[in-house]
């Protein structure tokens, strides 16, 4: 499925300052019912993403802490089972799951007079019940399930998709005879860094030569794209081949496109010698 | 200049600062205010401070190494004020072509041990002290410093000035061998009073140059001091004023040697006697070098700190040539005492005191030195690191420095022998190129094919006659060499001659491990080693390197030389002196460096493990060091021919005819475009080959040349290279660390040849730009590939090794026992070695194969070689990938066994890898059975399919054997040597594999299984299902609008599609698998509160509780056969989960105790573990009546009958209770 930079932004501009819950996707599904639920969340959550990093910053002052967790407190006096934390996110723009953990950092210093560790934090938000506050568990869950774009689930089911396709991935190859090395066969020679696959004998498709694959399970916007390069590619290139440096992904420069691989699978594909 | 240094000493400035201010001049962030304040008005200094450091250094070091200047005319600016500037001149550094009358030809026609002198040859000093040795004025126009040793003197200095007052340098070479050895006895010599410094430099103001001798000359503005710039760097007439200082000098001098032999020496009578001392005795015993009696630590720990700092960051021209000076100073034996009124009164601050007030300074000083520079020193080869480490100095001063190197000797393999061997052979005849259709006439073919006879006629003859005295060149073959170039007609015939010269130059001069028979030439001879044992053949090599090898190479800073058979090639040249034939010698030879340099060479797998590749590596290094060495040698006879007819011995005596040479020579182009070549080298990082050829012809520059603005650019290029190769730093073109220190060996080396000015390193500026190539991203070159190894660097840069005859001659010196390089040797009978020895049928066949190689066309060596070179290389892959994986598989299972054993016993995994290594590894030998028949099977296969269908079979035959023979020997030895290494290797990494499997969630991952065949995969993808769960989790926390709800049928498909991911898991990870566990827990909580919103005809109620138990049964089952991590369980006991239920009303107990019975029955949780969790509970806050039901609840469970099924037991025999794993998710 490939997705025209128009359909892309047409999507997008229907993201700017929505809260990232179950409702807002719904909304979403509803307005493009011809995109698949994988790709909305995936534009979705992109840019979210995006819109966090600028804003980050602004929740995390101690002033800003201090409100937050005064309001917390206030509105949990008031009605513990009421949605307190869910919508006081909300309404600050901020992410559910971000928020909570802000709330429960704030929480467990003042009980404990020292910042928590942050795997101690991280260990609360994956299984709230170890939280030591019952109704700080209740809200902290319920932003955690209701945050479609950060939060422990989101980010193993990010981790699955990504898991998936190159699972797809290395079917596609089998299928296709395209022998290649992968991962751990590379780790195992010894390579630092690898992509998640290496053809071993390289291969032509539209006119470019491909040496080796990476599957990206986010969505690639230019932007992520940058970014990635800057991480990733450079030092794949540095490593593999300085001749051959074809990525095949997730989403290509020019057309966003989510499971580039698709491609691979229906367009011709020529050995290369 | 000394403020900085005083400064530093003061302590006012930090050495770090210092150094940072070195190299890049503006004062940093870190530096501390008072430390930029104290540095920025020295800012124009900066570019001084680094000579003057290094003068400094040799100047105080004079009475330690007293053969530099008895006393330093120091410039009264200690305080560095411009006037030092002013005064600054030119230090003349070695002169190749000593300023003798010599005509140039003859100085190269010499033996470079006999041309080693310069101006004063045989007298020549034997010790340099690798010194810009303070070259003040009074040292006037000494002979006494070896032109060659790099001391950094007046150029007016190279007249040849005869001293009698030199006993202490008269020490010839051939009578005692080790150049750059030991100081020689001048114990005891005090600093003659005599020399009234400051009548001394109330005489400089009227003579010369105010040459400041530690200032490099950066006054060169014409107009305040002309006849300064006429002379002072070229300086032949010196002024009036000079010679009269000359004169003074020479009177001090004498006065000096007066004293020197009336003063009673304490040790040595031979220096009472006025004789040539000789440099290395062992009579001369050194003063003992005591730690506690070092003077002042700081301060030399202080400039230590610079000073290896400045070595470190490249600011000094020559790395080795530092090193030598401190190796010095390491082994200095005798020190002159110090005399208060010695020092210059005029002087003030920190700097009054000397710094080395004794013996133990010097060493404190060098040793301090010495461990800043480990990391280089650990890069020497093995002899040297041997001799460091065991110099007792060394141990006494710094126990952990000497622990470090004797490591660094133990782990060192880096042999490296200076023997070179030279097999001379004629270059066959080339039937593509010399066959009668390339020749114009029948008349030029046979004139070809007569110069051909007459050019080995004449080789044949030198090398009979070269060594004989009075033989001379020019006299014996001159004539018969002019005769015949003078038949060289046609310029096709020159064409010809020069392939042929060129091509024969290649075979003999290439050095050590030479080009043509990779593995023929370099086994050792098997006649002499069947007669003498593989143990006695290394004495015999040493013994032969000792007596063969050059002893002296001449000091740290040697010019260029042409050794061995290179002479010949270099008086044919000038006796030839044909100028057609050097014009096709530098068009053939140019084109040939090109080809050369633009030849691929093989690049291995990025990062691959060592291990197999490791044949390839040496394989890939030794094609390196060929190709290297051919290029050094083809662009030192390109440099020679090209500037040959520029060359004179000395500088132009003017100002203007400098000038007018330039203009005259910036408009001829280059012979061949190095600078274009040197930047691609560097664009493409291979640097480390072309820049090692390029010293080499520059080399050969003449005086005029390094000023055209062509070489400008190539010389500045060069320095940036060599300012940004910081041996220590990570740099960001990633160049292997023995391919730095080849660069900056040969780069030091250029540096300090007489001819390349030696302003051009001053005065650059400090910090390189970012080289070209920087910014390309990284790519892999050969910069970035060990490519070098110690015996290419010592082959390139065999002034390296003076550092081990330093150390040796202090061995030998010092405590006269035995070892070291100057061993007695003990002659044993020579007859078994005579050339009439017979030959092994081993031997004979070598020469066979050689001779057969000879009379076929080069591509079928080629092709033998290249089949021998990838058969002996797959061979090992082979080996490894079927033999050894075999054997590794076999101590799994042996491993298995003894870990079972273990568990009894109890025994480290340590003792158990070394036993299993020494069962496995005697099992290496069969290898190379293995190894030989995979060659004997394959290299033949090989063979024939590459060469012509046409070659005859007898050929053929010959070659496959030959193939087999190189192909085997090549494996063979590869595995002989690492095959225990490899299997123990991998023994290791099983074994490590195996131990961790036995970890216990790796155990539940053994057990994991896919599924089956027919599986098409049509499951939803775990991501979708994670979202889905979550999706009824958001729902049942809510918020949620009053219409939402989910079906009981969603909710059972749901399930339903859980079942069939967890029966497919094609796609699934275990992290997406314990978060769907988890997550379905977190829903069987929801569901037995009753909390799940579900929509029914109606619309929102809940859910009956028939539907509720049915899909808790779904999720029992799901749990219970198709999760394969561990399910957290207990959760649903959690006060959380529990807490749940508080909130509905009225409460239903009943699904809990469903559940709860479900787990048991099923076996998933057991009932103690229920209990326990029901128990905790009770602890919890609850609502009272909210406790009361929890505790009926429990009785009511704990009062059912414990009467587990059979399924149970069968249950729980197979699978512990998943309840007690917790997930970790």
């Amino acid at each position: 499925m490939i997705l025209t930079k128009a359909q892309y932004e047409e999507i997008a501009q229907c993201l700017v300052a929505v809260p990232p819950t179950r409702q807002s996707l719904r909304k979403l599904k509803q307005r493009f019912p011809s995109q698949s639920q994988s790709t909305l969340l995936s534009i979705f959550s992109q840019e979210y993403q995006k819109h966090i990093k600028r804003t980050h910053a602004k929740h995390h002052t101690v002033e800003a802490i201090e409100t937050y967790y005064q309001r917390y407190m206030s509105g949990v006096m008031k009605d513990g089972t009421a949605p307190v934390l869910l919508e006081l996110a909300n309404e600050v723009d901020y992410a559910p799951s971000l928020m909570a953990r802000i709330i429960l950092e704030r929480f467990l210093q003042e009980r404990e007079e020292s910042p928590p560790s942050k795997s101690v934090i991280n260990s609360m938000l994956r299984d709230p019940s170890q939280i030591p506050d019952g109704v700080l568990a209740n809200q902290v869950y319920q932003c955690i399930v209701n945050d479609c774009c950060y939060g422990p689930l989101v980010g193993c089911i990010k981790h699955a998709i990504g898991h998936e396709h190159e699972v797809l991935l290395r079917d596609l190859l089998l299928e296709r005879n395209l022998s290649f090395l992968d991962e751990d066969q590379l780790r195992a020679k010894g390579y630092d860094k690898t992509p998640d696959f290496i053809l071993e004998v390289p291969i032509a498709l539209e006119g470019h030569i491909i040496h080796w694959i990476e599957s990206k399970a986010s969505f690639g916007d230019e932007c992520s794209h940058q970014a990635y390069l800057h991480d990733q590619f450079w030092s794949y290139w540095n490593r593999l081949d300085m001749n051959f440096p074809v990525t095949c992904h997730h989403a290509s420069f020019n057309s966003l496109s989510v499971g580039r691989w698709m491609k691979l699978k229906h367009n011709s594909i020529s050995g290369h010698r | 200049m000394a403020a900085v240094l005083e400064a530093l000493l003061r302590e006012e400035v930090t050495a770090a600062a210092a150094v940072r201010w070195l190299a890049r001049g503006v004062p940093d962030a870190e530096d501390a205010p008072g430390e930029a304040a104290a540095l920025a008005p020295l800012e124009p200094l900066r570019k001084e401070f680094v000579p003057f450091l290094l003068n400094f250094l040799r100047e105080q070091s004079s009475r330690a190494l007293p053969q530099g200047p008895p006393t330093p005319a120091k410039a009264p600016g200690a305080s560095g004020g411009r006037g030092a500037l002013a005064r600054s001149g030119r230090g003349v550094r070695s002169q190749l072509f000593p300023a003798s009358a010599e005509p140039p030809a003859a100085s190269f026609g010499e033996p470079p041990l006999a041309r080693r002198g310069g101006g004063g040859r045989r007298r020549g000093p034997v010790r340099e002290r690798g010194g810009r040795g303070a070259g003040g004025p009074e040292e006037g126009g000494s002979g006494d410093s070896p032109p060659w040793g790099g001391s950094w003197r007046p150029r007016a200095s190279s007249s040849p000035n005869p001293s009698p007052a030199e006993p202490l340098n008269l020490s010839n070479l051939e009578e005692f061998p080790p150049v750059g050895s030991v100081p020689p006895g001048p114990a005891g010599v005090k600093p003659s009073r005599r020399i009234n410094p400051t009548r001394v430099s109330a005489e400089r103001s009227l003579s010369k140059p105010k040459t400041c001798f530690t200032s490099p000359p950066i006054s060169q503005a014409p107009s305040s001091q002309p006849q300064v710039l006429d002379n002072s760097p070229w300086g032949l007439d010196l002024p009036l004023g000079c010679s009269s200082l000359q004169e003074e000098r020479e009177m001090l001098r004498k006065e000096r040697f007066k004293l020197l032999h009336q003063s009673p020496a304490p040790v040595g009578s031979a220096l009472e006697s006025g004789l040539p001392v000789p440099s290395r005795t062992g009579s001369l015993t050194p003063e003992p070098a005591d730690p506690g009696k070092v003077s002042c630590q700081q301060r030399l720990q202080l400039v230590a700190i610079v000073y290896s700092s400045c070595i470190t960051e490249n600011l000094v021209p020559s790395l080795f040539l530092e090193l030598f000076f401190v190796l010095q100073l390491l082994t200095v034996r005798r020190m002159v005492g110090v005399e208060d009124d010695d020092l210059e009164p005029s002087l003030g601050g920190p700097l009054k005191r000397p710094l080395f007030q004794n013996i133990h300074d010097c060493v404190f000083f060098a040793v301090q030195v010495l461990e800043h520079q480990f990391p280089v020193l650990s890069h020497l080869d093995k002899g040297t690191l041997k001799l460091l480490a065991e110099n007792e100095r060394l141990l006494c001063f710094s126990p952990t420095l000497q622990g470090r190197l004797r490591d660094a000797y133990e782990g060192s393999t880096a042999k490296v022998s200076l023997l070179l061997s030279s097999p001379a052979q004629a270059v066959s005849f080339q039937p593509e190129t010399d066959n009668r259709a390339n020749f114009s006439s029948d008349r030029a073919f046979h004139t070809f094919k007569k110069q051909r006879d007459v050019f080995y006629e004449v080789l044949r003859e030198w090398e009979d006659q070269h060594e004989e005295p009075g033989w001379d060149f020019e006299k014996g073959l001159g004539s018969r060499i002019r005769s015949m170039m003078s038949q060289l007609s046609a310029a096709s015939s020159h064409s010809h001659f020069v392939r042929l010269f060129q091509k024969q130059l290649l075979q003999m001069c290439q050095s050590p491990s030479g080009t043509g028979g990779m593995a023929l030439g370099e086994t050792p001879d098997p006649d002499v080693l069947s007669m003498l044992g593989a143990d006695k053949l290394g004495r015999l090599r040493r013994l032969q390197e000792r007596l063969v090898a050059p002893q002296s190479s001449s000091g740290p800073c040697p010019p260029p030389t042409f050794p061995g058979w290179q002479g010949f090639f270099r008086d044919f040249i000038l006796s030839a002196s044909s100028f057609q034939f050097n014009q096709h010698l530098m068009d053939s030879l140019s084109l040939k460096i090109r080809e050369l340099n633009d030849l691929a060479l093989p690049q291995h797998e990025p990062s691959e493990e060592d291990g197999e590749s490791d044949v390839d590596r040496q394989d890939e290094r030794k094609q390196f060091a060929s190709v290297l060495l051919s290029l050094r040698l083809l662009a030192k006879f390109l440099g020679f021919v090209a500037f040959l007819p520029y060359r004179s011995p000395d500088p132009p005596p003017t100002r203007e005819l400098q000038e007018s040479a330039l203009a005259l020579r910036n408009q001829v182009p280059p012979v061949l475009d190095v600078l274009t070549l040197l930047q691609q080298g560097l664009q493409n990082h291979q640097a480390v080959l072309t820049v090692p050829w390029l010293v080499e012809f520059l080399s050969f520059v003449d005086h005029i040349a390094p000023l055209l603005d062509y070489y400008q650019n190539v010389f500045s290029l060069l320095l940036k290279l060599y300012r940004s190769l910081i041996l220590s730093g990570e740099s960001k073109r990633r160049i292997c660390f023995l391919n730095k220190l080849l660069l900056l060996a040969v780069l030091g080396w250029l540096f300090q040849i007489p001819t390349v000015p030696e302003d051009l390193f001053f005065l650059a500026e400090g910090r390189p730009d970012t080289l070209e190539g920087d910014t390309v991203a990284l790519v892999q070159g050969l910069d970035t590939m060990p490519v070098v190894d110690q015996q290419l660097l010592y082959t390139c840069c065999p002034f390296i090794g003076e550092l081990r005859k330093l150390l040796a001659s202090w061995v030998s010196g010092s405590s006269g026992r035995g070892g070291g390089f100057v061993r007695k040797i003990t002659p044993t009978s020579t007859t078994a070695l005579g050339p009439q020895a017979p030959r092994t049928s081993q031997g004979l066949q070598a020469e066979l194969a050689q001779a057969f190689f000879h009379n076929q066309p080069p591509s079928l060596r080629r092709t033998v070689e290249f089949v021998a070179e990838r058969i002996g290389s797959n061979c090992v892959k082979h080996i490894k990938a079927t033999f050894v994986a075999d054997l590794v598989r076999q101590a799994e299972s042996l491993l298995q066994e003894q870990l079972g054993e273990q568990e009894q016993e109890g025994g480290a995994p340590a003792q158990l890898l070394e036993a299993l290594c020494e069962q496995i590894c005697p099992e290496g030998t069969q290898a190379l059975t293995q190894g030989r028949e995979f060659c004997r099977k394959k290299a033949p296969e090989a063979v024939r399919v590459l060469l012509p269908e046409e070659t005859s079979s007898a050929v053929l035959r010959s070659a496959e054997d030959i193939a087999v023979g190189l192909a085997m020997e090549k494996a063979c030895s590869w595995l002989s040597a690492n095959i225990t290494a490899l299997i123990r290797r991998e023994v290791k990494a099983a074994l490590s594999r195996t131990l961790r499997a036995q970890g216990p969630d790796v155990a539940a991952q053994g057990e994991r299984r896919g599924c089956s065949r027919a599986c098409e995969h049509h499951a939803p993808l775990p991501s979708h299902l994670i979202s889905e769960i979550k999706d009824v989790l958001a729902l049942t926390v809510g918020p949620r609008d009053p219409e939402e709800g989910i079906t009981p049928e969603q909710l059972e498909t749901l399930l339903r599609q859980l079942k069939e991911m967890l029966q497919c898991r094609q796609f699934l990870c275990p992290i997406s698998e314990q978060q769907l566990a988890k997550c379905s827990v977190e829903l069987a909580s929801f569901l037995v509160a009753d909390q799940v919103p579900t929509l029914g005809p109606p619309g929102p109620h809940r859910l009956e509780r028939g539907e509720a138990r049915g899909l808790l049964q779904m999720l029992l089952s799901l749990w219970h056969e198709d999760f394969q991590v561990p399910v957290p369980l207990q959760l649903l006991l959690s006060p959380r989960n529990v807490g749940l239920l508080a909130d509905t009303r009225p409460r239903e107990w009943d699904l809990l105790l469903f559940l709860l019975r479900g787990l048991v029955d099923r076996g998933l949780m057991g009932r103690v573990e229920i209990e326990t969790c029901l128990r905790s509970l009770h602890q919890a806050p609850w609502p009272e009546d909210f406790s009361e039901e929890l505790a009926t609840l429990s009785c009511l469970f704990l009062a059912e009958p414990q009467v587990p099924g059979p399924r149970l037991r069968a249950c729980e025999l197979m699978r512990p209770p998943r309840g007690t794993v917790l997930a970790q998710s």
